[in-house]
């Protein structure tokens, strides 16, 4: 270890580590991201999807985003909660951006309740656009019994609590973390989603499904207790899209990571705003340093 | 700079008065002001300043954050989720805690290995570095806390992994971890104290960080030739010199952070800490926060769990003893030509250490974790005392000003200050 590192004579290296190239570098080397350490069963490639919201620059798509609540309440709603939403969230500037009459509508069809009667019984009264999304299930118990025992995650951060695993040799590894840092790749969650929602087929050969399960190539195990919620034409669509199972997952993944990051378009457009006022005062600082040190030899 | 002479002059009525009753003007301006400093700092030597936005920035939005979290198993998850939806931009003020913790470390450690570097921990800067090591320490502690507030998934299971380890304690570990729980297994009070705490240490960072800054104006800054202050030509004003080399640095440093905050604001955590805390499911792997996987790593290196965690401590407090662990009296790596080798195949471990944290223990990365584990310790116990004692260095510049301007004649350096 010693003498490999002694023949190759490190001097002057460390000069070149000067300033933003130390910042970048020791960025990319330290920061580790521990999700991709993970390791169990190596699935397939988890290709990263043309996201509308990719990237330093990308934003939701509005269309998207209603097509996707679309899915979500047609299909996955049946056993999915998304309880840290509220129905007035979707009226909201850089959601699907419903009209406050059309969020008002769907907070409608909900059944909350609220308080208790004379007789001391809850009381029940349609949804306003105050209330948070109501759960499909009472608790996880009945969520369980309702579904062969498995328990449908709730989708309000599921798109930031699931990420995938590059299969890489270990000494390129440090290239992916500098490559997904600079690109600004925070869409790992979606991308396995919409991977796991057109994952489904038929087992190979030797694989033997349990009782209710079905095969799906990308989940951990291959075996999942969620039958393909997906079919074509499942959901109508009214701005002419194509009712495909690959554009469904597209919508109903883009539609979960906004329910998951829903402030995302303002974050990136406050981020310009910043970094241009950062970029001007640090150009004037150096112009400054400069000018100040001009007064002495170093 | 030992001498404690200071030469402001209050200039007007208020100023005298005040300097008579409460000296805090003449404190400033002999502090940050006339201070005298190395003139061949180089850039490295801004991450101090760095640094203390860095705190600023966790402390500013951790009290705005703590005015949202409520710390109780039941809610602690959603009131975090209530502060990233439904507070205006609550989002960013708890990405910016959250990848401020992050920056703060990666200055931290870029602090840290600078100092190694060029010898600052040698006499007569052994409390100013000692200072830091407390910091740091402080620090992970701290960290550690705040992260498992959040109360996913890795929140909660590292809080268990990590308050397990003091059962490694012979006789009395039990006691002392269910103490520390607050009950019989990680809960409510435990999330409680935690919280407290977490409220607690910014404040007491913030106090040795005066010591630090204290201990350091009565040393003065070391620098990159490591030959100390003879002259007064070796120096230059804090103000105006420093302060605005430090700003545009944390300017710089600023554009960094928002790369995170605003466009890759999870890049730096973990998936499975969106997934509420459940003590009944053990998430696959468990891994900690980038910056703490060196230690990590040489926790798991050892197959004992009491001497995994005393090689685990150990790893930080062997800080505390390296000004005599280092019999060199040349403080600049620059001019030791058989140690700086050395030198480089210690970041290069800390690095290893890092990945290899993020890694299941097995296999060829639980031999690579164990080798680099042992270089880790060999090279403040063994390498650091016996290079110095055999090692002939190069010849130091016989000042600071002759290494800046390749003159060694004072005369001729009077010159030159005279013109310019």
């Amino acid at each position: 270890m010693k003498v490999n590192v002694m023949k190759h004579n490190p001097s002057g290296l460390f000069k070149k580590l000067s300033l933003a190239g130390a910042a970048f570098m020791l960025a990319g080397t330290f920061a580790l991201s521990p999700a991709m350490a993970a390791g169990g069963e190596p699935g397939p490639e988890i290709k990263r999807q043309d996201w509308s919201f990719n990237g330093f620059n990308g934003k939701y798509n509005k269309a998207q985003l209603q097509r996707g609540f679309g899915v979500y309440k047609e299909v996955c709603s049946a056993c999915h909660g998304l309880k840290l939403l509220s129905y007035r969230n979707l009226a909201q500037k850089g959601g699907p951006e419903f009209s406050k009459e059309q969020a008002l509508a769907i907070a409608k069809e909900a059944t909350v309740i609220d308080g208790v009667d004379d007789s001391g019984d809850p009381k029940e009264r349609p949804g306003k656009l105050s209330d948070r999304f109501q759960s499909p299930f009472k608790n996880e118990a009945e969520a369980r019994s309702a579904n062969n025992g498995a328990y449908p995650p709730d989708f309000s951060v599921l798109a930031k609590a699931r990420t995938i695993h590059r299969h890489v040799p270990w000494y390129t590894e440090p290239y992916y973390w500098a490559y997904d840092i600079v690109t600004a790749y925070e869409e790992k969650g979606s991308d396995y989603i919409y991977a796991l929602l057109t994952g489904y087929g038929t087992a190979p050969n030797g694989v033997t499904l349990g009782d209710g399960m079905s095969y799906n190539k990308v989940f951990a195990g291959h075996q999942i207790a969620m039958a393909a919620p997906l079919t074509e034409d499942a959901v109508e669509y009214t701005d002419g899209t194509p009712t495909t199972v690959e554009q469904h997952a597209k919508d109903v993944t883009a539609f979960m990571a906004w329910a998951s990051e829903p402030h995302l378009n303002a974050r990136k457009d406050l981020g310009k705003r910043v970094q241009i006022y950062l970029l001007i005062l640090a150009l004037l600082l150096f112009l400054a340093k400069r000018s100040v040190w001009s007064r002495v030899k170093h | 700079m030992s001498e404690h002479s200071s030469s402001y002059k209050p200039s007007n009525a208020f100023t005298r008065w005040m300097d008579e009753r409460l000296p805090i003007i003449r404190l400033v301006y002999d502090s940050f002001g006339v201070f005298p400093t190395p003139r061949n700092l180089n850039y490295l030597w801004t991450f101090g300043g760095i640094l203390t936005f860095c705190l600023l920035v966790q402390i500013v939005t951790g009290i705005v954050i703590a005015m949202h979290f409520v710390a109780h198993g039941d809610h602690a998850f959603a009131s975090v989720e209530h502060l990233m939806r439904d507070v205006n931009w609550g989002d960013l003020i708890r990405y910016t805690h959250a990848v401020g913790a992050s920056m703060f470390f990666f200055a931290a450690y870029v602090h840290i290995f600078r100092g190694l570097y060029y010898g600052s921990y040698k006499s007569p800067r052994e409390i100013l570095w000692i200072l830091g090591v407390i910091i740091l320490l402080m620090m992970i502690i701290t960290a550690f806390m705040g992260y498992s507030l959040v109360w996913g998934q890795m929140s909660f299971w590292a809080v268990t992994v990590i308050t397990n380890l003091f059962t490694a304690i012979p006789i009395v570990g039990e006691s002392i971890t269910q103490w520390i729980w607050g009950g019989y297994s990680v809960g409510d009070p435990t999330l409680n104290r935690l919280f407290s705490l977490h409220y607690l240490f910014p404040f007491i960072i913030a106090a040795l960080v005066g010591l630090h800054i204290w201990a350091l104006h009565v040393v003065g800054s070391n620098n990159p030739t490591g030959v100390e202050v003879k002259t007064k030509e070796d120096t230059l004003s804090f103000f105006p010199y420093f302060v605005i080399k430090d700003g545009f640095m944390v300017i710089m440093f600023a554009l960094l952070f928002s790369w995170f905050v605003f466009y890759a604001p999870n890049y730096l955590g973990h998936s499975d800490n969106y997934i509420e805390a459940n003590p009944l499911q053990t998430p696959p792997h468990i891994v900690p926060e980038w910056y703490f996987l060196p230690f990590y790593a040489i926790l798991r290196a050892i197959p004992d769990k009491l001497f995994g965690v005393i090689a685990m401590v150990l790893a930080i407090v062997v800080l505390f003893v390296i000004p005599w662990l280092d019999t060199s009296k040349i403080k600049s790596v620059k001019y030791r030509p058989m140690f700086k080798p050395f030198f480089w195949l210690f970041v290069i471990t800390c690095l290893a250490l890092g990945y290899l944290g993020a890694k299941a223990p097995e296999g060829y990365y639980l031999l690579a974790s164990r080798l680099f584990t042992a270089y880790y310790f060999i090279h403040f116990l063994v390498v650091m005392p016996v290079v110095g004692l055999i090692e002939k260095p190069k010849a130091l510049p016989d000042s600071i000003t002759e290494s800046v301007t390749g003159k060694s004649s004072p005369e001729e350096t009077a010159k030159e200050g005279a013109q310019s």
